[in-house]
């Protein structure tokens, strides 16, 4: 499918080159849409580079009198944001969390994809059946299960699940792993393959696209979670960054910050955007191959 | 055939790889949905042991107005944006699927805020939201209209949340797309033979291909509506009185502010069944209306 979005900028074949009322129409519904949707991303730029004066003129200017580049730098050094701090623990969480996931469900979805056993289709039926379990429905044991361990105001709560399998990359890598050839397999047995090898030099490295796109959005899925972080993490130096954002908003600053909140924002999205840009053909594949399958 | 021996060693391969997920399974969702179960029948504290009431939370919830408001906005966030969304990003992926010019650059300029989500677009609007300075009431202003209080005015609060949710519609928009661009020509085309016009065969030929997605996107939709959390947690925090006191909001509050863990567990559980139960009714209801390529019945 993603294929075929990908294939669609080619030339349009037409006989004539009639333009309908109904295709000028559209081209500028498309126009006014695309250009609100940016706007705000556009205010957000310039917000992120006005002094504190500046931010609160009306009405707000596009293009910042002079460009307050010190807001960014403002960020690490007050103390009382621990900005630095706290985009290194979402750093780690996430690297972390991509490793756990990729590792484990690529291990978990060869078992399900390649062997039968008493029980193997219940089970994955069983995993089919996690892919709707709200978190706020297990939040509150797995909270109290991790405090008895001491593991409070601690990132590993964040970590740790991850390291065993997520029930949508299981799915996804599954689907995949199912369409390599069982002459494949045959031929690594007759060489003398191991099973354990069978998935570590021979699936993973056939899977290169789709373990990136799990990669991918088990990264973004961790950078932008909110509620375990804020169920977990009490002191400011162990906040994640979108908790350490949404402090921002009532912290001890006089005038809301909303330069240094933009220029924030700014940061986190970076991740995300480097992702986009170096990966958007897994962007758009995953988004359509975990939405229609 | 395969042997005994042989179908025992698969088995045993089957359980060894699957191992990590069954553990992970275990004690990070089932044994909570469990222990969930069984705090909702106790008063805890975390503190204190927890006391066995029987069905003290649930009575105790069912003459709580907070309770039922949380259900009241929940819903009514859940029926207004969900179905928009739905049509908005079914209609931008039709447009941008005409032959026009700089479809890559619309698809990805929808596409790209919906990649901005969590705090930093809950922070964002927030912003734009703002009654002195924020883009949205100088838009107003240019069209004469007074500044809105959004975030401040219970009348509006929930819907500059609605309004938010837009922004995202991007993911769905792509998804849409892509089930266009699955609609086979010559189905198109023979439609077209038939004499069907444009609309005609979009309805009876595309639409029908066209539903399996869009379920899809239903429940997805459903079920991250039931649980926004981020917005009110940043923004409003469940404000102004009480207008955007989302359920999981509620959940939170309960056992993480006021060590109601027995009391939100009860919560939990009901929000556990709501979308197992409306998962269940669409998907059934669907039966009679969604096309699935292949399938036999209908």
């Amino acid at each position: 499918m993603s294929e075929v979005v990908l294939a669609q900028q080619l030339p349009p074949k037409r006989k004539k080159a009639k333009v309908e009322l109904a295709q000028i129409v559209g081209f500028l519904i498309l126009l006014l849409v695309t250009v609100a949707m940016i706007m705000p991303l556009l205010f957000m730029l310039s917000t992120s580079l006005k002094s504190t004066k500046e931010m609160l003129v009306f009405p707000p200017s596009m293009i910042p009198a002079d460009f307050a580049w010190g807001n960014f730098k403002e960020l690490f050094v007050n103390e009382e944001i621990k900005f630095g701090q706290q985009y290194m623990n979402s750093l780690i969480v996430a690297i972390m969390t991509v490793i756990g996931t990729v590792f484990s469900s690529s291990f978990v979805a060869f078992g399900f994809a390649r062997y039968r056993a008493r029980g193997s289709q219940f089970l994955f039926v069983l995993v089919l059946s996690t892919l709707m379990l709200p978190y706020p429905a297990i939040m509150i044991p797995q909270f109290l299960l991790f405090t008895k361990l001491g593991l409070h105001d601690s990132l590993l709560p964040l970590i740790l699940p991850s390291f065993f399998a997520s029930a949508y990359m299981i799915f996804l890598l599954k689907q995949f792993f199912s369409t390599l050839p069982n002459e494949l397999y045959d031929a690594g047995r007759i060489d003398g393959c191991r099973e354990i090898r069978l998935y570590w030099s021979l699936t993973l490295p056939l899977s290169g696209p789709v373990i990136s796109t799990v990669a991918i959005f088990s990264f973004i899925w961790s950078w932008n979670d909110l509620l375990a972080p804020v169920l977990y993490l009490d002191s400011q130096e162990n906040f994640t960054l979108p908790i350490g954002m949404a402090a921002m908003l009532s912290s001890k600053f006089r005038i809301a910050p909303w330069n240094l909140m933009m220029a924030a924002s700014l940061l986190s999205v970076l991740p995300i955007v480097v992702l986009f840009a170096i990966a958007q053909r897994r962007f758009v594949q995953g988004i359509v191959l975990t939405g229609i399958k | 055939m395969k042997s005994t021996k042989e179908s025992r060693r698969e088995g045993r391969l089957f359980y060894f790889f699957v191992s990590p997920w069954l553990i992970g399974f275990i004690v990070f969702a089932l044994l909570p949905v469990l222990a969930s179960l069984y705090y909702s029948f106790t008063e805890y504290d975390i503190i204190h042991a927890p006391e066995f009431i029987g069905f003290g939370n649930y009575s105790e919830l069912f003459h709580d107005d907070q309770f039922w408001n949380s259900i009241k906005v929940t819903l009514k966030y859940t029926f207004i944006s969900v179905p928009l969304t739905l049509a908005l990003s079914l209609i931008f992926a039709i447009l941008i699927n005409q032959k026009i010019p700089f479809r890559g650059f619309f698809r990805t300029a929808m596409y790209f805020p919906s990649m901005i989500s969590g705090v930093s677009m809950a922070l964002l609007w927030f912003w734009v939201f703002n009654p002195q300075a924020g883009l949205f009431n100088y838009g107003l202003s240019l069209f004469g209209i007074d500044p809105i209080h959004w975030f401040l005015d219970e009348k509006y609060a929930m819907w500059a949340l609605i309004i938010m949710s837009f922004w995202g519609l991007g993911g769905g928009m792509l998804i849409f797309l892509a089930g266009l661009q699955g609609v086979p020509a010559h189905l198109l085309e023979a439609a077209k033979l038939d004499g069907a016009g444009r609309l005609r065969s979009f309805w009876n030929v595309t639409l029908p291909l066209l539903s399996p997605v869009f379920l899809f996107q239903l429940i997805i939709g459903l079920i991250e509506s039931f649980q926004v959390f981020t917005q009110a947690y940043t923004i409003t925090q469940g404000g102004p009185n009480y207008s955007t006191w989302f359920y999981v909001y509620n959940i939170y509050i309960n056992a993480f502010k006021n060590f109601r863990y027995g009391y939100a567990s009860a919560m939990s559980w009901i929000l556990l069944i709501a979308i197992t139960a409306i998962t269940f009714v669409i998907m059934k209801m669907s039966n009679r209306y969604v096309y699935y390529e292949g399938g036999s019945e209908r």
